[in-house]
């Protein structure tokens, strides 16, 4: 191990880290936007886009990041759709993570009760009252598990955009094993840098976890 | 309508060398499986026994497979064995192993997970009623275990397999290289072919994994209220 090797290759990991960080938060967000938005389709069943947003919910989950980035980012411009690496990397994140946290954000609204919603009505309570104050928080503390799994699951993910040439830490290591033959030390920083970012995210995800389980009601 | 590129796998044995490609995705995430199921059982079970050893030592692997992506996972054991222990690990042995460490894992925690989510009085019932520990374990908690653990491990299959799709990174050529060549050789005869090529390949992943959750979700549902 060359630790002049290490301090001088740290900038690059820094810079690479804080793109895969970006490209990765930007995306989860929206993903939580999306999930959101297809659970409610889905678990009201409104007609037509609840079908709608079946297939894509079962398309998404069945087929690999790598893949869709590949048809995003190399076969979209061929018929005229220009897309820059950024933008594909972040949608292409979004819309998987969109499938998965709508289904986990759906099983979440399904494991309420329906005594809760029917308890709610007859004290008096209308119907955005009842979502809101009485199956919302309820379903989210049913999917925080889930849901973490899934925003870890997501980070990790991230590492296919060195194959749509994104400049993030598998692509900084791979670039550098081959020009500078250092593989160890390079290998040691791309183990660090994920741990750095996904070891605070899996101790908050615990956290909450264990936050929530008193939120939730019966036993 | 524009030239999409999908006559580009009609030509010669494109379509044969694309599924080709995917019998090498597929051959690496079943022995992978294979062997995920395997170790992965014992381990789970090992892992409901009370020892702070094996509990510690158990979460440390967990942990770490949790949070490394498996591409870490695969230029670890692919460039990483090379360098420190001279082997030459060829791609797709490298991929095995790496998918096999973290299937193992994921399997071993849904073992442990079904085992533990079986009710105390599960145990104390059949024990009153005369049962000894071996018949126990074999006609009442085992029948109820594997109902728990079956779909979630046929999940397993499905994630494995679109893992796999990784390892075209360490150079394996699998369905997403073979496709890669066939569009870089029909570059000025069909400029388009990246559109009907990677569409294929998306398809093809689609239609391996699909029917699988799609048992698995059936297998969940019929079972969830037994």
């Amino acid at each position: 191990m060359n630790w002049e090797v290490i301090s001088s290759y740290l900038p690059l990991y820094w810079k690479a880290m804080l793109l895969t960080l970006r490209i990765g938060w930007l995306g989860i967000l929206f993903a939580i936007l999306i999930g959101f938005l297809v659970a409610i389709v889905r678990f009201y069943k409104v007609p037509v886009v609840s079908r709608i947003a079946g297939v894509y919910i079962e398309f998404f989950r069945n087929t690999p990041l790598l893949v869709q980035l590949f048809f995003l980012y190399f076969a979209l411009p061929k018929i005229g759709i220009p897309m820059n690496a950024e933008f594909t990397g972040a949608l292409g994140l979004a819309l998987l993570g969109g499938a998965y946290m709508a289904e986990t954000f759906r099983s979440g609204l399904e494991s309420v009760a329906k005594i809760q919603t029917e308890s709610a009505m007859s004290l008096g309570l209308n119907k955005s009252q009842t979502v809101l104050h009485i199956i919302f928080p309820q379903a989210f503390s049913v999917s925080v598990p889930a849901f973490v799994a899934n925003v870890i699951f997501l980070l990790k993910e991230t590492s296919v955009f060195s194959a749509i040439s994104l400049m993030d830490l598998m692509f900084r290591a791979k670039d550098l094993i081959g020009l500078y033959y250092k593989t160890t030390e390079c290998l040691v920083l791309l183990v660090f840098f994920y741990a750095l970012i996904l070891i605070p995210v899996s101790v908050l995800g615990d956290r909450l976890e264990r936050r929530v389980r008193h939120a939730e009601f019966g036993d | 309508m524009q030239n999409l590129g999908i006559d580009v796998l009609f030509k010669g044995t494109n379509m044969l060398r694309l599924l080709g490609g995917l019998w090498v995705s597929l051959r690496i995430s079943l022995i992978a499986v294979g062997f995920s199921i395997a170790l992965g059982i014992p381990l789970g079970m090992l892992m409901t026994k009370d020892s702070k050893i094996v509990k510690a030592i158990a979460r440390l692997y967990l942990e770490i497979v949790r949070v490394m992506p498996q591409m870490v996972l695969l230029f670890i054991v692919f460039f990483g064995t090379t360098r420190i222990f001279g082997w030459n690990l060829n791609a797709e042995l490298a991929s095995v192993i790496v998918f096999s460490f973290w299937g193992c894992a994921e399997m071993s925690d849904l073992v442990r997970g079904a085992f533990i989510s079986i009710p105390k009085h599960q145990y104390e019932s059949a024990r009153a009623l005369g049962m000894n520990s071996f018949t126990v374990f074999f006609f009442v908690i085992l029948p109820q275990t594997l109902r728990r653990l079956l779909p979630t491990s046929i999940n397993l299959v499905t994630r494995m397999i679109k893992t796999t799709s990784l390892v075209m990174m360490i150079g394996v050529v699998e369905v997403l290289k073979v496709g890669q060549q066939i569009i870089e050789a029909n570059r000025n005869s069909s400029p388009n072919a990246a559109f009907g090529v990677y569409g294929t390949v998306l398809l093809l992943y689609f239609i391996g994994c699909w029917p699988i959750s799609m048992l698995s979700k059936y297998l969940e549902k019929k079972w969830s209220n037994s």
